[in-house]
């Protein structure tokens, strides 16, 4: 049912809309613009003077062979991270759905990790699989496995994927077990009765219908993996080694802050943006397409 | 197609107990109808012999075999629920061939069966579609479908008509009962409602805060309930119940409201003084010169028949049921006739028959 509210004049709906519009115009737009217009620019090292220099910050960076690099990065990192995160918390989900003793504290527990900060986490996992002083790190090397996330550009990789999957654990389970409770216990046992194994129901019921959540946690956690998890990065390899953990986010605050090329930063920050309103539109298209059961 | 036996089925959650042992033996072919009213533990039986709850004491037997122990997969039943329950994802055809699939039945045998099944209930036009492009009364018919097909020793059926509209749940229900003596597959179907209840079952079991009150035939139920309980609940506008006592050496009964009334039937043990209770259906009760003086407080016109609803002398109410339009209002004479009467004993509410001779 549609509900239309018409104003009489102007004034109201604008004042209505300004706070909304000048929080986006103000937060959104304007910084956005900027990094566009500067990723046009190249700037001198200390901000005096800047040349108009066209497409050239943009052919510059996919000229790049530690850009291409950086993708491949990206790409391996938020495949982990998002397979791994969605992979999880669907088990525990699943585990936690069923009518349990304690099933209310457990459930709370799962969500904690969700309430620690980036950097808190990171320094979790660094004691627990720094090769000389973490735990795992030390049994790992004593079992004789060598282990040195700071030396090996796989085992980085897989740490930061691990604790940043970690994160998001448990945001994937709250939407997940409130999906699987959404889901008519009726249909589950005419499913049973039909003869269907509990695996079987998993695969042909309870995962299609699940479908709409799934597909709204894998766009979210996407996002996550490409934007969110700078800190998780900076605090445990800060890119390393030799650049194995640099991912998009983290080449162009590297670029931007710390070597100060302004202008390559926003390019990148400009392909970044398209990136995320891509995964945008495909998560509305689909929205729009598939999720009405 | 199968026999059920239920022997001595005992339900408890947690501290409550839900299933006081419940027997029941069903025939072959035979439809039988669980009517109660909601919480008596109707829904919970039929639960218990799909498999999805698990009896804490009794045991079940499908044609012969004990199921007690085994999952719903594996007892060959189906069920039709009241929410439908139909497979949001799938089409009609995937819904109604899901169970022949996991069964590993050929594809071509699956299509053949499931185009059979909606010929049978006249929905081969939906079978392309999605459960949420159907009419409530259409899901019912594919979840009907959905049952057929798998060809099972057993229906169960968990009102399976509660959510149609008034004119499409008469039309259902004749259809369900017309389909059931076709197939001929043993069905339980559980309902609140005692004209689908009289409808449909060849035999009712009337539930009762977790007893079976009575498990009978519609009529008999109707002309001889077992106890008070089911003597209100089946038959509508309900039973009247007056006070008495025993009186006359067994012969009669002398009830609060006046009269003294010879048992019709013989007479029936006990001593005298009784407390009784006197079951009148109100469609027995006449208005005759030198009856019994009722204040009407209420006149209920439904067409072909007047319900009256008016007190006794000493405060009893009493419900008339009289063909054609009658008097709305004033004090009717109206008489009790012997052979109508119910005789039940006033503590615990079980029917008083007369003693055999």
């Amino acid at each position: 049912m549609e509900r239309k509210v018409v104003f009489r004049g102007k004034a109201l709906p604008l004042a209505l809309l300004a706070p909304q519009l000048l929080i986006t115009i103000v937060f959104f737009f304007w910084p956005a613009g900027q990094a566009v217009w500067f990723s046009f620019l190249r700037q001198d090292a200390f901000g005096i003077r800047s040349t108009f220099v066209g497409l050239e910050n943009f052919t510059d960076l996919f000229a790049d062979p530690l850009y291409l690099e950086t993708i491949r990065n990206t790409v391996v990192f938020s495949t982990g991270v998002t397979v791994i995160a969605l992979a999880t918390a669907l088990l525990l989900a699943v585990l936690a759905d069923r009518q349990i003793r304690g099933s209310g504290a457990y459930r709370t527990l799962l969500i904690w990790p969700y309430a620690i900060a980036p950097a808190v986490a990171a320094v979790l996992w660094i004691f627990l699989f720094h090769p000389q002083i973490g735990l795992v790190g030390r049994a790992l090397n004593g079992a004789g496995i060598p282990w040195d996330y700071k030396l090996n550009g796989n085992q980085a990789m897989l740490m930061v994927i691990l604790a940043s999957a970690w994160k998001q654990v448990s945001y994937n389970f709250i939407f997940f077990l409130a999906g699987l409770q959404s889901i008519p216990k009726s249909v589950l046992e005419a499913a049973a009765i039909d003869g269907a194994r509990p695996a079987y129901r998993f695969w042909t019921i309870t995962f299609p219908l699940l479908s709409p959540t799934t597909f709204f946690l894998l766009v979210v956690n996407l996002v996550y993996a490409f934007f969110d998890t700078f800190g998780v990065i900076d605090a445990l390899t800060k890119g390393g080694p030799a650049k194995a953990t640099e991912t998009l986010i983290y080449r162009a605050y590297v670029d931007g802050r710390v070597n100060l090329d302004i202008g390559l930063s926003s390019a990148q920050s400009v392909v970044l943006m398209l990136v995320v309103i891509a995964l945008t539109a495909i998560q509305f298209r689909f929205i729009e397409r598939r999720v009405h059961y | 197609m199968a026999t059920l036996d239920l022997s001595g089925v005992q339900k408890a959650f947690g501290a409550t107990r839900v299933l006081h042992g419940v027997d029941l033996a069903v025939a072959d072919g035979e439809m039988i109808v669980i009517v109660g009213a909601s919480g008596c533990g109707k829904s919970t039986l039929l639960r218990i012999v799909a498999g999805l709850e698990t009896p804490t004491a009794g045991s079940v037997r499908i044609g012969g075999r004990d199921v007690t122990a085994l999952e719903p997969a594996d007892r060959d039943i189906a069920m039709v629920f009241q929410n439908y329950a139909l497979y949001p994802h799938m089409s009609v055809a995937q819904n109604m061939g899901y169970g022949l699939k996991i069964r590993g039945l050929p594809r071509p045998e699956i299509d053949r069966r499931v185009r059979d099944a909606a010929a049978l209930l006249g929905i081969e036009a939906l079978l392309d579609r999605r459960p949420r492009q159907l009419s409530g009364g259409q899901r019912q018919r594919v979840a009907m479908g959905r049952a057929i097909v798998r060809e099972p020793k057993l229906f169960l059926f968990d009102e399976p008509l509660s959510n149609l509209d008034a004119k499409l749940r008469v039309q259902m229900r004749a259809e369900i009962r017309r389909l059931q003596k076709r197939l001929g597959v043993t069905s339980l179907f559980v309902t609140h409602d005692q004209i689908e209840a009289m409808t449909l079952g060849d035999r009712l079991v009337v539930m009762h805060q977790g007893h079976a009150a009575q498990v009978a035939t519609p009529m008999e139920i109707f002309e001889r309930p077992a106890d008070t309980y089911v003597a209100g609940f089946i038959g509508s506008p309900a039973m009247n119940f007056l006070e008495g006592v025993l009186a006359g050496g067994g012969r009669a009964v002398a009830l609060r409201a006046g009269p003294t009334i010879p048992f019709a039937d013989g007479p029936r043990p006990g001593p005298d003084g009784l407390p009784l209770t006197i079951g009148l259906r109100p469609e027995h009760l006449r208005l005759e010169a030198g009856g019994l003086p009722l204040a009407i407080d209420l006149a209920e016109p439904l067409g072909s028949e007047t319900v009256l609803h008016g007190r006794l002398p000493d405060g009893e109410a009493l419900v008339i049921r009289l063909a054609g339009p009658a008097p709305r209002d004033g004090t009717l004479p109206v008489t009790l006739p012997a052979e109508h009467l119910h005789v039940f004993v006033a503590e615990g509410g079980r029917r008083l028959d007369p003693a055999p001779a």
